[in-house]
């Protein structure tokens, strides 16, 4: 029943997407003000889409395997919580929410629009309608989350286990407001170029979309690192993996917007730059969908993929792509009597800097990710591009990013000059001087790390100094800048100091080295609704007096039978004891994985002050 | 008519791109091992199974027929369904099946023998996998026609009744 | 500058050299820069699976061998081709895999100074 209501939902919320694009363009034709039907048509569609969506968690929710999506993803025997979240955990349901938001998205701006001209809002829903509708019809015809099976099963295929998991039942929710909410920032650019729209004013008003996709996308890539972190067992949080980088390609094309259109806010110079990475922020989440939906990518985050709806998402990205080419090259004037009349050494400048490095990043992992594809296709050879060669292509740049990181947010626009230079060197001697104590004992290479941690030491001091004087004056803008040298401080001394114990033990036997005992001591079994699960008691002892049970888990699901291994971490401020065991086939030991992994909890903390900084841009704004 | 040449070239790019995807969609996405690599074989040393002797792949594959080395195991289920096919060409002349018995536990393994019957001549043991991986092996089962030490024809995967006759066919 | 002594002082209370790295290095090293062929998307490191736990053993025999860290990512490649190294390296299929960034990135800069910065006279 449930089924059959979403179903129809969908159907009619497709119907009404044509009536509201009729609507509109007779609006935009023949009156002067807006229709305020157009409204409550969208919020009819918005309406019918969030039915349908309520009847598929409703499906799942009551257990009804006679729709083939809860079917293949649910239970009788799972948690309420995870039958819920098991809506969006599978490709249907989760294009379902892409659907959800992007009507949503669009509704919000059309209540938050008013003071805007009424035909650039008009064609600001237009182009969002067409990213709908043909979301609609991809829904509708390859990947139905209503299909409907007979004979009804008695029991369903259950979800996987490593998706039941708070952190990942809230993480596509949250991804999603953010991917999903850069195409009302790709509509209204269209429209705005379109109308020659463009100006200080709308600059202002976008802006606001731009940081809440921002402050969405920046959550929701946290919320999914923690879950690798924890759940995958191996104690790393990025692995520059493809389904990684898709969601990071567009988060960088954001944050070079964001600070690329404070520019625009203050001086009204750059509009075709803006205007390119406002639509290359959309196509990226777009490719970034294409990549991980048609499973031509290896990754670790597998969705069930099909060769069919990949086609189906490759056609419309680049119809989207040809229709943003289209405007750009025939609607947007260039205005060749702007004025760049900034000194090099500027806000302004600093900011083309940002850019400049910014979009090198975005091209290195571009390029890293689709590569392997363009290579097979050409000449049929199999390569892998992994962590080395983003390593390797991104620290040295990141070196001199850091830098100008440091020094930009201090310089006026147009004209500027260097303040405090006397303090400045004083940091980055201090920096260098720390730096070098802290490599000294690494058996890493000495030089590029010196300078690496140099760079990083001396964007904390000088974020920290800018953070503790002026802090109230520019809040945002020092909080993120001081989350994110933080954040790579963080990163930094995690990949330095990590310490990994790998080992195999009996039930009673130790691990012993000079610095550190490890005690097998016990397991404990017990039996859970959906899981029987194994409880190791393990015990780290070191000479320092440090004495600590840790409790790893090995869960044998019952539905789908798969074993998962539930890592035990001991967080405190300065670092993360993390621990797993692993079944070895045919043997009677447990492989057991021991690491220490230092300032985890900084790395968390910071992008959430990245974040708090974004937030708080929205709230000043609004004062 | 500066845009309109950047235009085109936009355009041109993107649909180039647009058909590599397009024909990348059609690759899979996962490791596919390379079926008909005609290579020496590697060399070796191992253990023949249930004893302490160490022979080499010199000693082992040192006579003119034809040799197959099947890669095996008591708790791979395929190599159960395999078996059958195997005892079918034990009894070729011109060709002796080696067993390289593949992380298994010499217990298990011998009741599988016991039970299914052995077409190996000599099965060696490799405990740990690793001599599966100087032969580039990818799982368990997989087979090689080897032919004065040089591999001709590699299975990946169980045997069926097509790669008997493949195999009837090299060695006639 | 007192805060910044409080940094220091931080920093120094907080023994950084008690933390070591780790003991085994080179052995993880090279695995975590082997892809795992029958997983997805996961190093030889990090996988569990009969494969990876092979390969592990492989490679402490190989580097007790007394093989280099090249020597043994050649053989390896030798035997399962470029898909099992993380690391691409240059040669003619990944000229452009390297280069392009830089390029675009040089690209990039000379724009940024053609129409900014010299264009002004």
């Amino acid at each position: 029943m449930a089924s059959l209501i979403g179903f129809y939902s969908l159907v009619f919320g497709l119907c009404l997407s044509f009536i509201v694009v009729l609507f509109s363009i007779k609006n935009f034709r023949n009156s002067l003000v807006f229709d305020k039907k157009i409204l409550s048509l969208t919020f009819l569609q918005l309406f019918f889409v969030i039915t349908s969506f309520l009847g598929l968690i409703i499906s799942f929710i009551n257990s009804d395997f006679s729709n083939e999506t809860v079917f293949n993803h649910s239970h009788t025997t799972k948690p309420l919580f995870y039958k819920i979240s098991g809506t969006w955990g599978n490709h249907e349901g989760s294009l379902l929410l892409w659907l959800l938001v992007l009507n949503l998205f669009i509704f919000l701006f059309l209540l938050k629009s008013k003071e805007q001209d009424k035909n650039y809002r008009i064609l600001t829903l237009l182009f969002q309608q067409v990213i709908i509708i043909g979301f609609f019809i991809f829904i509708i015809k390859t990947s139905n989350p209503f299909n409907y099976i007979f004979p009804v099963p008695t029991e369903g295929l259950g979800l996987n286990p490593i998706l039941q998991d708070p952190a990942l039942a809230i993480h596509p929710p949250i991804l999603y407001l953010g991917y999903v909410g850069s195409s009302v920032i790709f509509s209204a650019t269209l429209a705005a170029t379109c109308l020659n729209y463009i100006s200080k004013n709308w600059a202002k008003h976008i802006k606001t979309w731009v940081l809440w996709s921002w402050i969405f996308l920046t959550l929701g890539i946290l919320l999914g690192s923690i879950w690798a972190y924890y759940e995958l067992g191996w104690g790393g949080f990025w692995f520059w993996d493809p389904v990684e980088n898709v969601s990071l390609m567009p988060w960088i094309a954001l944050t070079t917007l964001l600070h690329c259109i404070l520019i625009l806010e203050k001086r009204k110079i750059l509009t075709s730059w803006v205007i390119i990475l406002s639509i290359s922020t959309f196509t990226l989440s777009m490719c970034g969908t294409f990549l991980v939906r048609s499973g031509i990518l290896n990754s670790v985050h597998t969705f069930a993929n099909d060769p069919e709806r990949g086609l189906y998402i490759l056609i419309f990205l680049f119809c989207l792509i040809f229709l943003s080419l289209f405007i750009f090259f025939f609607y947007h004037k260039t205005e060749d009597n702007q004025k760049y009349d900034f000194f090099w050494l500027s806000k302004e400048s600093s900011i083309l800097v940002n850019n400049w490095f910014m979009m090198y990043f975005l091209v290195v992992i571009l390029i890293g990710t689709i590569y392997p594809i363009f290579l097979e296709v050409i000449n049929s050879e199999k390569i892998s591009v992994g962590p080395p060669f983003y390593i390797k292509l991104i620290i040295p740049f990141l070196i001199p990013f850091l830098f100008a990181m440091a020094i930009g947010p201090k310089l006026k626009w147009i004209k500027s000059d260097i303040q405090n230079k006397i303090n400045l060197s004083i940091f980055f001697i201090i920096s260098f001087f720390l730096s070098i104590l802290i490599i000294k004992n690494l058996k890493v290479n000495f030089l590029v790390n010196t300078i690496l941690v140099t760079s990083a030491l001396y964007l904390f001091l000088v974020t920290s100094k800018e953070f503790l004087i002026k802090g109230i004056n520019n809040l945002a803008q020092n909080l993120a800048h001081f989350g994110f040298s933080l954040l790579i401080l963080s990163i930094l001394f995690n990949n330095f100091f990590s310490t990994e114990i790998i080992t195999n033990l009996k039930i009673g036997e130790t691990f012993k080295s000079e610095k550190i005992h490890i005690t097998f001591e016990s397991i404990e079994k017990k039996e859970i609704k959906n899981y029987s699960s194994i409880i190791g008691k393990i015990n780290i002892n070191d000479p320092k007096g440090l004495n600590q049970t840790l409790e790893p888990e090995l869960r044998i699901y019952n539905q789908p039978n798969i074993v998962t291994s539930e890592a035990d971490i001991k967080t405190n401020l300065f670092s993360d004891k993390f621990i797993t065991m692993n079944l070895v086939q045919n043997q009677d030991y447990f492989n057991i994985r021991y690491q220490i992994k230092p300032f985890m909890i900084w790395i968390w903390l910071s992008v959430l002050l990245i974040c708090s900084g974004g937030l708080i841009s929205l709230f000043r704004k609004k004062i | 008519m500066k845009n309109k040449i950047f235009f085109s070239v936009a355009i041109i790019s993107s649909l180039i791109i647009f058909f590599v995807l397009f024909k990348g969609l059609q690759n899979t996405n996962i490791y596919t091992p390379q079926v008909d690599v005609k290579k020496d074989i590697p060399y070796f040393e191992a253990k023949i199974f249930d004893s302490d002797i160490v022979k080499n792949s010199n000693e082992i594959f040192q006579k003119e027929n034809f040799y197959l080395l099947n890669i095996w195991s008591s708790w791979c289920a395929p190599c159960r369904n395999e078996h059958p096919i195997l005892l079918k060409l034990k009894d070729q002349v011109n060709l002796e099946i080696i067993g390289l018995n593949y992380k298994d536990n010499i217990i298990n393994a011998k009741k599988f023998l016991k039970e299914l019957n052995s077409p190996y001549r000599l099965i060696l043991s490799d405990e740990n996998g690793i001599i599966a991986i100087e032969w580039g092996a990818y799982g368990v089962p997989e087979t090689f026609l080897i032919h004065n030490k040089r591999i001709i024809k590699r299975y990946v995967g169980p045997l069926n009744m097509n790669s008997i006759i493949e195999i009837k066919k090299f060695i006639e | 500058m007192k805060y910044l002594k409080y940094i220091l002082i931080f920093l120094f209370l907080f023994d950084l050299n008690l933390l070591n790295a780790n003991e085994n290095n080179s052995h993880s090293e090279i695995t975590k820069n082997l892809r795992c062929l029958i997983c997805q998307g996961q190093s030889i490191h990090d996988s569990d699976s009969e494969f990876a736990n092979s390969i592990k053993i492989l490679v402490s025999k190989k580097l007790n061998d007394g093989l280099s860290e090249d020597q043994i990512y050649i053989f390896l490649k030798e035997k399962y081709g470029e898909w099992i190294l993380y690391d691409p390296g240059f040669n003619k299929n990944t000229y452009f895999l390297w280069l392009l960034p830089l390029l675009m990135f040089i690209i990039g800069g000379a724009i940024i100074l053609k129409r900014f910065i010299i264009k002004k006279n």
